[in-house]
């Protein structure tokens, strides 16, 4: 990378091989979104949070205090403990325990883990399928982009709870002794599967915008095969918008994630998420054992939180129109 | 007395990397009754002026310094609630795309009698006769019957004419038009401009007409000023600018326009483009591209100077060298 | 517009349609009915009478038909769970699911657009900043969680209001509803509340976007320039140009408040349709699946109906024919 000194900084003409961090601070800070991420606090603090928790985590078994799945260390005498600001708590269970003598904090990151894990192969997938589907539609045209809008408009009619707890459900019949991939990749499988719409449709109308477009019509005249053209052209133009979906995707898949599971259709109690762990806890919440559901609630929604405040800040500072 | 004194009115633009001056420092006046056109290239700052006097310039520009007078009333610095008595009537205006100047889920006769009752203290029945009588005026057939349609009922050119009614309709004294035919056909053009001439002259309506196109400006403005980079460059009877122009901009401008007659294998240009905003030259902001340039050109910014029928912002009017306080606009 | 209306009709039919396949494809593939009749050990004779009693003999489009025709009259066999009619089920709980989604959808929208109306007129202000990061919570907050914060706070610690069930109910004919009785609005709060959250910061934050939008536009431009009144431009015109859009995507909202109701409804031990749905789905009952599907998909359909009736009916541009002009 290298930048021509130019009237606003004539003194750093940068060289072409190597560029300071100093260098590389100042081309962030000139380029509308850094500057527009330096200085929204709001930006930065929910940039932090969602670091440290998907930090926490992806390194649970390391950053952990306990392993709450190794069933060799569980003591049944240190069930149900309140947090450590109360008398009865200990310092050694900074956030209670649970019926089974599991550490609060410590289920809190796996389970977490397993919510983010979930979240980010659905959006994986749905990004894949439906940046796919929207291109082809696009490209297509024909019988192929209606049929493709149709399915989409119904899709979306119908409310995305209700189509994963069908797919989750339907895959519980037919696989009834399904567990660990079996049951997850059921559950990614039926996120993903009401996610891709968005993307298929923004996809599909940059792409129509573009086909139209001179240049690329020039470029089909004089052969270029539309795969290039559509690499080339279109996906540059989509990677904003596509970026901003996702991440307020992310959000909406671990929410739905946590919703199948604390209905029950979700990760089993085994490897449970957050909302299995919400589920587990809320048996407890009469007899006044609130903590065990309400800390990993807390996760869930710090991490929904930070998310969609990133989501929003990133649309915001794309959008040409509002700076 | 004059109808509009804008004075040494200067529009800017902060951002994070400055203050971008968007109309720097110019002075005109419209008489009552005249049609003063406002010609120049885009981003000359001509719309900003239009806004300006009617005081919506979209945040974050704002009128840093200068006064805007309407019949000896100062209006720049009115609060928003005096400064909306004055839009419509006494100010009208009309703006670029008839397609999106109208709310399209609201019949045109609603849109009309709601602009009249707002302002003038007539009754339902009054408002609404007036605004078949304006729908008539600007030649929209079948008024009584149209006064009731929507807007996407109306062709593009009927649409125009609407606009027209409604910045009429509480019979202001100065309409500012900025760009009307851009958006219309060539042979609707014609129609709406002629429409726009007499039927203020008959309201006694005064017009600052936006444009950048001078057959517009010839056909119909009894004075042009030539805006240049945020300043005028020159300002005169319509006449005296288009054949005697003073400015070597106005000149070119002139030069560009082919003419029939001429056996011609190029066509006239002026060479280089407007400077942008952030990096406009010291001295007269035309200095890079003018073929008359000289020495005090690149330090001074001249004023305007009388220059025959016209006056002009350049140094070859200056007279003598000596740089004369002529600035002035003719009350 | 009769064209618009026989368009749309045989668009909800084709819909119908697939739905009942879907529906249907859950009887044939998903789970053995017989086995789940006759238990595991029956002979090769039993099997076969069953087969030929429940019809499963017959070819498939024959099947398809009895299916249909058994659907189109709410006749969906019977629960493998409870035993008892499908139809009979349903229609005990139906009840409960509408009231919990109308008085959701009420709270929803009387509450949310003025907000949105709000934040979007007092754009940068403080009140509206914290609105829309208020809102961005109410975003980030999965149902369930919020239905057991306000149970732990007003059920347990507080016990202002009952956490679970219905209260008093009275019968009119077969509908039973809650809105009689002061125990049924007691108990309606709650859940109510709960459902009505989410949908209430979509809508302002929808009515908040499309505000803004329409404040953009050349008209409100205009409308300014004519000098026409703060009020006017607000809530005359910029006030109606919003709420088109926002009323037609309301209305769909509204489909997905009867969905989400499955997820109050579990917290609430509300005895309505979403919570037998989610026993129907931990049970494998496929029958009570297949007829919720139906249900859920009809509904929709009128609803998608009725909204694109409303669009017609309120801007008139797709209304009136386009003439010509000169």
């Amino acid at each position: 990378m290298f930048a021509r000194g130019n009237a606003a900084y004539p003194k750093d003409s940068i060289q072409l091989t190597g560029f300071t961090v100093k260098s590389l601070y100042k081309k962030i800070y000139d380029s509308d979104v850094g500057y527009s991420f330096i200085t929204s606090p709001t930006a930065i603090l929910a940039a932090v949070i969602a670091f440290v928790c998907i930090f926490c985590a992806l390194f649970a078994p390391w950053v952990a205090p306990h392993n709450p799945f190794d069933l060799a260390s569980l003591e049944l005498g240190n069930a149900r403990l309140p947090p450590a600001w109360y008398p009865e708590g200990s310092g050694r269970f900074p956030l209670g325990t649970d019926d089974q003598g599991r550490d609060i904090l410590s289920t809190l990151m796996y389970g977490a883990r397993i919510s983010l894990v979930v979240g980010l192969a659905s959006v994986c997938l749905s990004v894949i399928f439906g940046v796919s589907m929207g291109l082809l539609a696009g490209f297509l045209g024909g019988w192929v982009d209606s049929l493709l809008m149709r399915m989409c408009d119904v899709m979306l009619s119908f409310p995305a709870i209700l189509i994963a707890l069908l797919i989750a459900g339907v895959g519980r019949a037919l696989f009834p002794n399904a567990h660990g991939a079996l049951a997850f990749g059921v559950l990614i499988v039926s996120i993903s599967l009401v996610g891709w719409v968005q993307y298929a449709r923004t996809v599909r109308g940059s792409t129509l915008v573009e086909r139209n477009k001179e240049y690329v019509q020039a470029a089909r005249v004089t052969g270029v095969a539309p795969l290039r053209i559509m690499r080339r052209h279109v996906l540059p133009n989509v990677l904003g918008p596509v970026l901003v979906l996702s991440t307020i995707q992310v959000a909406t898949a671990i929410i739905t994630e946590a919703t199948l599971s604390f209905l029950g259709v979700g990760a089993p109690p085994t490897s449970p998420s957050l909302g299995t762990l919400i589920r587990i806890g809320n048996d407890y919440l009469f007899s006044g054992e609130w903590w065990i559901t309400i800390f990993p609630g807390a996760m869930l929604v710090l991490i929904a939180l930070s998310v969609n405040l990133l989501g929003d800040w990133l649309r915001d500072a794309l959008n040409p129109r509002l700076r | 007395m004059s109808l509009l004194d804008v004075k040494n009115l200067v529009v800017e633009f902060p951002n994070r990397h400055g203050v971008l001056r968007a109309i720097d420092d110019i002075s005109f006046s419209i008489a009552p009754g005249e049609i003063l056109g406002v010609v120049g290239e885009s981003g000359a700052g001509k719309s900003l002026t239009g806004a300006s006097i009617i005081g919506l310039l979209e945040p974050p520009g704002r009128v840093s310094s200068g006064e805007i007078w309407l019949e000896g009333q100062r209006i720049d610095n009115l609060p928003y609630e005096e400064m909306r008595k004055v839009r419509g009537r006494r100010i009208g205006a009309i703006f670029q795309d008839p397609l999106t100047s109208l709310n399209p889920l609201y019949s045109v006769g609603r849109q009309l009698i709601e602009t009249i009752l707002t302002h003038l203290p007539v009754s339902h029945q009054e408002a609404r006769k007036r605004a078949i009588d304006l729908l008539k005026d600007t030649g929209i057939s079948a008024a009584e019957q149209r006064i009731e349609h929507y807007p996407h009922q109306f062709s593009g050119g009927m649409r125009q004419r609407v606009v027209i009614a409604l910045a009429l309709a509480a019979e202001p004294q100065l309409i500012v038009a900025d760009e009307p035919t851009t958006a219309l056909d060539v042979s609707i053009q014609a129609q709406i401009i002629t429409l726009l001439k007499t039927i203020c002259k008959k309201r006694g309506a005064a017009v600052m007409l936006i444009t950048h196109d001078m057959g517009v400006i010839a056909e119909t403005c009894d004075r042009v000023a030539v805006m240049y980079a945020g300043r005028i460059a020159e300002i005169g009877p319509v006449n005296a600018v288009i054949n005697h122009s003073a400015h070597p901009y106005t000149t070119g401008l002139m030069g560009c326009i082919p003419d029939m007659s001429e056996d011609r294998e190029r066509l006239h240009q002026i060479n280089g483009s407007m400077p942008r905003l952030n990096a406009i030259p010291a001295g007269c902001a035309f200095n890079p591209r003018c073929e008359r340039v000289f020495e005090r050109c690149y330090q001074e910014r001249p004023d305007l100077f009388p220059a025959g029928p016209t006056e002009a912002a350049c140094w070859l009017h200056a007279g003598g060298g000596s740089k004369n306080e002529v600035g002035g606009v003719a009350a | 517009m009769l064209a618009f209306i026989i368009r749309r009709l045989a668009q909800a039919v084709i819909v119908m349609f697939c739905v009942a396949l879907v529906a249907f494809m859950l009887f044939q593939y998903v789970g053995d009915p017989v086995s789940q009749v006759l238990g595991q050990d029956a002979t090769a004779e039993q099997i076969r009478e069953a087969r030929d009693a429940l019809g499963l003999n017959n070819s498939i489009f024959v099947q398809f038909w009895h299916f249909l025709s058994n659907a189109a009259q709410g006749e969906f066999g019977f629960s493998l769970r409870q035993g008892s009619k499908v139809s009979t089920l349903i229609a005990e709980r139906f009840p409960a699911t509408l009231e919990l989604a109308l008085s959701a959808a009420v709270l929803a929208l009387s509450l949310g657009i003025p907000m949105g109306v709000y934040a979007a007129l007092k754009r940068g202000s403080f009140s509206s900043q914290v609105l829309m990061t208020v809102s961005l919570l109410g975003v980030s907050l999965p149902t369930f969680l919020i239905g057991i914060v306000l149970i732990l706070i007003f059920a347990v610690n507080l016990n202002w209001f009952p956490s679970f069930g219905r209260g008093e109910v009275t019968r009119l004919g077969w509908w039973t509803t809650g809105f009689l009785t002061a125990k049924g609005w007691h108990h309606l709060v709650l859940p109510a509340t709960t459902l009505a959250i989410f949908q209430l910061t979509l809508i302002m934050r929808l009515v908040r976007a499309e505000m803004l939008e329409v404040l953009r536009t050349d008209y409100i431009k205009f409308a300014r320039a004519r000098g026409l009144t703060n009020r006017a431009v607000h809530f005359g015109h910029a006030l109606k140009n919003t709420l088109v859009p926002v009323m037609t995507i309301s209305g769909l909202q509204i489909g997905g408040l009867i969905a989400f109701a499955i997820i109050t409804e579990t917290v609430f031990q509300w005895p309505g349709m979403g919570l037998l749905f989610i026993q129907a789905v931990s049970f494998a009952d496929i029958p009570v699946m297949a007829a919720y599907l139906c249900l859920i998909a009809l509904i929709f359909v009128i609803i998608n109906l009725i909204v694109d009736l409303l669009y017609f009916a309120v801007d008139p541009r797709l209304r009136v024919e386009k003439p010509g002009g000169h």
